[in-house]
């Protein structure tokens, strides 16, 4: 058995196994060498949205934004899928949020997203805490410029025309600034904080 | 009964490149696979089971790997089982490998982990469109901005110590020759001029996108004590997820974060986590999460851990705490490998064998590794001398 020292190796030579020249079969000499083909593949699906998140999405179309709270932790969740993820069990209730929040974060994109040619960057994305939600809601900050937007302001959702509406989340244009008061945020570290029931 | 002590005898790992074009995946996973099987003086034949990793199928685009790549991977007629979380995968995998010989279902085991990203388009992998959401983030960076903001106002730090994390990789990335970012003249003033992608997040503190590939051999107490080499045993391991949103969560340091912490850190029977542990290889594919999970692991009080990194603690030259002294996901980013290269990285130093970018004296060290929305956590410790 060799004792060698690792660290005396050159750590990049190829591993001694795989150092042996590879000769080609008589066939295929002269092939023209290839090291990759780009094959675009495509994968078409129906998304079959169940019951929660199907709710939610019809609520959309009538400028309504449904959550659904825990019976057991009290928390609500938007969108809903269902499920609470710390009570492991099934959400109880249906809620009607009101289309009005706070950010409780936000990036600033500066480089062009691809499947959305429309936003031009810089734009702002931020999570918006409904009133009345306990997690964050992803959105887009509009109607003022990016380095405008403050951890803590006031939104609320700015629609589509009546006659564009559909059974989707892509209703809400975006959050623009109600001009209330910023909400106070004393504990940075709770993220998707809750007021009432917080444990 | 007490668990079978467990020993790294060997690591082998790739040159991280942005594409590795001279090799296949399978290829890319010969190279790691031998040089670790060299490092532990070992073949094929001594390898009990492989257990593998690596990010999710559509990355590639190729389904279930692990079927053609048995006999790359020296898995043909042997136990093969693949461990799925995420950007933490390569290190969940460590820890599911040690089990293996931990728990003496097998005394010698190989565990790999991999991505060839320039056959892959992770960003946009990362960011499917979601029928029921507005599709307006772009990739991981987009989705850990909003965190990070969160961390600097919660911390009132200066706006630059995630330049200097990014400065201080790159420049311990130039010990590493695997690395592969190799920015020789890179200037902090480059860094801080670089632009910005996702705001508070600026191009040169964000990890590269890598092809790579990085092995382990890990062995029961016999095997450890026959090794002719070094050895790095291993003090403890641990792994937490939760789910990414809920009400009240804590996404700057995770309630699953800090349990695994607790959890690893207990089981190697640690105190003053910052004063016994000599190196860290942690996971930072964005700079600001050095001080972040310097917090949220406990070797910094909340609020302190920017002051660590301002101080130079975290410097390979110099620093009581030196970290990512490979230089890191922030220097190369084989996503389903960067877990992984953690682990190894940190049973390198433990061994006395990590070269250029040694620490002298490294007896104890951490390697660790999150993913998803930083939802799954693997931790091990590693230490040159038996538990």
């Amino acid at each position: 058995m060799s004792a060698d020292r690792p660290e005396a190796r050159d750590p990049l030579a190829a591993p001694a196994a795989l150092s042996a020249p590879v000769t080609l079969p008589e066939a295929l000499a002269g092939a023209e060498p290839v090291e990759s083909v780009c094959t675009p593949i495509r994968m078409a699906y129906t998304y079959t949205p169940g019951r929660a998140l199907s709710r939610y999405l019809r609520a959309m179309a009538d400028k309504r934004i449904l959550g659904e709270r825990c019976g057991a932790t009290g928390q609500v969740f938007v969108p809903p899928r269902g499920v609470s993820p710390l009570a492991g069990a099934a959400t109880s209730e249906v809620v009607e949020l009101a289309d009005t929040g706070y950010v409780e974060s936000f990036n600033i994109t500066r480089v062009p997203i691809e499947r959305r040619p429309d936003l031009k960057p810089p734009y702002c994305s931020a999570w918006i805490v409904l009133d009345g939600a306990s997690v964050g809601f992803l959105g887009l900050v509009i109607n003022l410029a990016p380095e405008e937007v403050r951890i803590g302001m006031r939104v609320r959702a700015v629609w589509k025309p009546d006659e564009e509406l559909e059974t989707s989340a892509a209703n809400i244009l975006g959050w623009e600034p109600t001009g209330e008061p910023d909400e106070v945020i004393t504990d940075y570290e709770r993220i998707g904080r809750i007021e009432a029931s917080d444990p | 009964m007490a668990s079978e002590r467990t020993a790294v005898i060997g690591v082998g790992q790739t040159k991280y490149a942005a594409a590795r074009r001279d090799v296949s995946m399978a290829g890319l996973l010969r190279e790691a696979a031998y040089r670790a099987l060299e490092m532990a003086n070992k073949t094929w034949s001594d390898i009990d089971a492989v257990i593998i990793g690596k990010a999710p199928d559509f990355f590639e685009g190729v389904m279930m790997p692990e079927v053609y790549l048995a006999e790359a991977l020296g898995a043909v007629g042997k136990p093969i089982m693949r461990v799925h979380t995420a950007g933490s995968v390569g290190g969940s995998t460590g820890c599911v490998a040690a089990s293996m010989v931990q728990s003496r279902v097998h005394r010698c085991v190989l565990t790999i982990g991999w991505e060839k990203q320039s056959e892959s388009n992770a960003m946009w992998a990362l960011s499917l469109p979601q029928p029921f959401a507005t599709s307006v983030n772009a990739g991981a960076g987009g989705y850990f901005s909003p965190i990070i903001r969160r961390y600097m106002m919660m911390t009132d730090a200066p706006e630059l110590i995630g330049c200097m994390v990014a400065h201080k990789d790159r420049r311990q990335a130039l010990l590493n020759p695997y690395a592969h970012l190799h920015q020789h003249d890179l200037t902090f003033e480059q860094v801080v001029d670089s632009p910005m992608l996702w705001d508070p997040i600026r191009y040169s503190e964000t990890c590269p996108s890598s092809d790579g590939a990085c092995a382990i051999v890990l062995v029961d107490e016999a095997g450890g004590d026959r090794h002719p080499g070094p050895v790095a045993w291993v003090h403890g391991t641990a792994m937490r997820s939760e789910s990414n949103s809920y009400g009240g969560r804590n996404m700057v340091s995770p309630a699953a974060s800090e349990q695994c912490a607790d959890d690893v850190f207990a089981q190697a029977g640690i105190v003053d986590r910052r004063a016994e542990i000599d190196a860290v290889e942690m996971y930072v594919p964005f700079s600001w999460y050095e001080p972040m999970w310097l917090e949220s692991l406990g070797f910094a009080a909340v609020g302190e851990g920017w002051r660590m990194v301002e101080s130079g603690a975290t410097e390979l030259d110099g620093g009581d705490l030196p970290v990512n002294c490979s230089g890191g996901v922030l220097s190369s980013n084989p996503i389903g490998a960067s877990g992984m290269i953690r682990f190894a990285e940190a049973a390198l130093q433990v061994m006395g064998a990590a070269g250029e970018h040694q620490v002298d004296g490294a007896r104890r060290a951490v390697g660790h590794a999150y993913g998803g929305g930083a939802q799954y956590f693997a931790m091990w410790i590693v230490g040159s001398d038996k538990p």
